[in-house]
């Protein structure tokens, strides 16, 4: 578990020369269950595509085992990959496209058969064999890339945002098979995905990427909890980000309110951004309050009740299960555990009010919106 | 107005096809009459198989049909391939470079080969006129053609389909062979039967480029009417007609299959 299987050291890479990538240096362990998490163009796809020797770096190295592999042709690495489509291959049929591996690696006929028995058995595709790849449904096929990929017994499984094209019931369940098929044969999952929740739920370490770069690499809980900046504390989870001066350790104040926290290690009078999560806000009467605000609109998620609060002009999000219609005064009060300090970022100032917040920003992160516009693109050529 | 559009129809492909139908008929005559019916006879087709000089331009057709038909189908693959690999604007700076030839005069391109030829042939000896430029030319002129039908089967392919066989462990040649051939063969047959009808059919270039030592049959029933109109060349038409509609369909089936399997993918 301990040992290193892959490393990128460095690596640049531009395309038409535009930098993709920038300094981004990553280290992972055999087992480990690593996602790379970002927005749309962020590098994920290209990061995973390094690896897998389908595009050079313009800088840096790439290690596997401790051994540089950067001259390695993608035919030779131990590494298989699920791709954001699946590419199966047509023209053959489930029990063909999972023995291809193997047959390219001219394995016996016994050997072909028992293995391929034991992967359709592994994705819960027995009976499937003679069945062409087009009739099978999306999550079939995407159960047929994996078994594909893991009949070529790979040290490291590269997935590109595999469970991109389900539905959100059937992405549910083939996350928790996916978890469970890493679990099992103990081999390095290296998964991309844009969605924070599929990331935080299944890794064993979560990579944040934005811009080509690293913004923090760490345990779900760490990212949740501990974000480097304030890209970070938006993507992951909603937040409100707020400027705020450190006075002293364990001391910050922020709308004119000094408060106490748990952070210290910031220079006297440092300016910070302060995070607070909407869901640790407790709501009091305005009088009982650290803060008082009033109530500009309330959406039912099931769950909870999305509240934005407008605080002196600037915009909460506060989840509640308790309703307070819009209009309403309210205060809040806050614990020292449900604020954190974050240092200064390029990202500063960007994210974290909610004053221009509207549902319209749900239906962006709509993977569906995504395909759409990538056939759409498609077309253009 | 339905039977109008019926009768319209009608006229429009007796239009088309009286000339043909026609010939056809004459080539039947049993007699060299070409506007009195003698009755009929197949000894314009005996005679036609008696005659050497028909006989080598069949040979001469035919092998230089298939040997470029073969010839154009691998360099138009091979070119598509390497186009598909392209990024946008080289790509289409290719294809237009592609398409030209295929709107260019047939004559222009006759006579620009016969000029190439000729300067070649002055300044080394080489490619003096005959069988071996009256190939070349044909090759040449069926690339664009190969190249024009496997292109949308490329961009068809998911793009990640060749990458996956590398993945695997897959060499590039290898890769190409079990995973893009077989995904690009609609395109490929039809571009190769495209390819065919187009070497059969010509005459224009090969007027140019055939010299007198090799003919193909087109130009050789050219040369023929200008000394003697005879019934054989009747039922030497009917035949290449017969064989170049056979073609088509063959084409347009393997079009309609294409497309059909497309669609349901
Ligand atoms: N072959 C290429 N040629 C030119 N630009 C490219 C190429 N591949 C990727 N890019 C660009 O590099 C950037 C990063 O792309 P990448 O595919 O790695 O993003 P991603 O994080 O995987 O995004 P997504 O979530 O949309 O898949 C994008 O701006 C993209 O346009
Ligand atoms: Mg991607």
């Amino acid at each position: 578990m301990e040992k290193e299987i892959i490393k990128l050291k460095d690596i640049a890479v531009s395309f038409d020369g535009e930098p993709v990538l920038s300094g981004l240096n990553l280290s992972i362990r055999d087992g480990e269950f690593v996602t790379l998490l970002g927005p749309s163009g962020c590098g994920k796809t290209t990061t995973l595509r390094i690896i897998g020797g389908f595009v050079t770096p313009d800088h840096g190295d790439v290690f596997f085992d401790g051994k540089r592999m950067n001259d390695l042709p993608a035919y030779r690495r131990p590494v298989n990959t699920i791709f954001q489509r699946y590419a199966l291959f047509p023209h053959l049929n489930v029990y063909e496209n999972v023995a291809f591996g193997m047959r390219v690696q001219k394995k016996s006929r016994e050997e072909i058969k028992k293995t391929v028995g034991e992967m359709l058995a592994l994705v819960n595709l027995k009976g499937f064999e003679k069945r062409g790849v087009n009739t099978l449904s999306g999550g079939q096929q995407q159960r047929v890339a994996i078994a594909r990929a893991l009949a070529n017994n790979p040290k490291v499984l590269l997935l590109d945002e595999p469970l991109a094209a389900l539905d959100l019931k059937l992405r549910k369940d083939m996350q928790v098979e996916l978890k469970n098929i890493q679990k099992s044969l103990g081999i390095t999952f290296i998964y991309v995905t844009h969605d924070q929740e599929e990331a935080l739920s299944m890794s064993d370490t979560v990579v944040v990427m934005d811009g080509g770069q690293i913004q923090q690499i760490g345990t779900p809980q760490d990212i949740y909890n501990e974000p480097e900046n304030a890209f970070v504390a938006d993507f992951i989870g909603e937040s409100n980000i707020l400027d705020g001066i450190m006075h002293e350790d364990y001391l910050v104040e922020f709308f004119g309110r000094k408060f106490p926290c748990l952070d210290a290690g910031f220079g006297p009078k440092e300016p910070v951004d302060v995070v607070i999560r909407p869901e640790d806000i407790d709501i009091v009467s305005p009088e009982k309050g650290h803060l008082t605000g009033t109530v500009t609109s309330v959406t039912f998620k099931g769950v909870h009740f999305e509240t934005i609060v407008d605080f002196k002009g600037f915009k909460w999000m506060i989840q509640t299960t308790d309703y307070y219609e819009v209009g309403r005064q309210i205060g809040i009060v806050l614990n020292p555990e449900d604020i954190h300090i974050m240092k200064k970022s390029a990202y500063s100032g960007m994210f974290g009010d909610y004053s221009s917040y509207s549902e319209e920003f749900d239906e962006l992160a709509d993977p569906e919106a995504d395909l759409v516009q990538e056939s759409v693109d498609e077309e253009n050529i | 107005m339905k039977t109008l559009s019926k009768i319209y129809n009608g006229l429009i492909f007796l239009f088309l096809y009286a000339p043909i139908v026609v010939l056809i008929i004459f080539s039947f005559n049993d007699s060299r009459s070409r506007s009195v019916w003698h009755g009929f006879s197949l000894r314009w087709y005996e005679e036609l198989f008696c005659d050497k000089e028909i006989l080598n331009a069949l040979i001469v057709t035919l092998t230089v049909a298939v040997i470029a038909t073969v010839a154009a189908t691998v360099i138009g693959t091979a070119a598509a391939v390497g186009m598909h690999g392209m990024n946008g604007r080289l790509r289409r700076a290719m294809m237009a470079v592609n398409n030209i030839p295929m709107v260019n005069p047939e004559i222009v391109t006759g006579i620009a080969m016969l000029l190439l030829f000729a300067f070649i042939y002055r300044s080394t000896g080489w490619f003096q006129l005959g069988y071996g430029t009256l190939l070349l030319s044909h090759i040449t002129f069926c690339i664009p053609y190969v190249v024009l039908q496997v292109m949308p089967k490329l961009r068809q392919m998911n793009q990640h389909m060749y990458e996956a066989a590398l993945d695997l462990g897959c060499r590039p040649v290898s890769a190409f062979f079990k995973v893009m051939l077989p995904e690009i063969m609609p395109g490929v047959v039809t571009g190769a039967l495209m390819a065919f009808t187009m070497s059969l059919d010509d005459f224009v270039i090969s007027l140019f480029t055939s010299g007198s030592s090799a003919q193909n049959l087109s130009v050789t029933i050219y040369s023929m009417v200008k000394r003697r109109i005879t019934p054989e060349i009747n039922a030497l038409s009917t035949l290449m007609f017969g064989a170049v509609l056979i073609l088509l369909i063959l084409v347009n089936v393997s079009q309609i299959r294409g497309q059909s399997k497309a669609q349901k993918a």
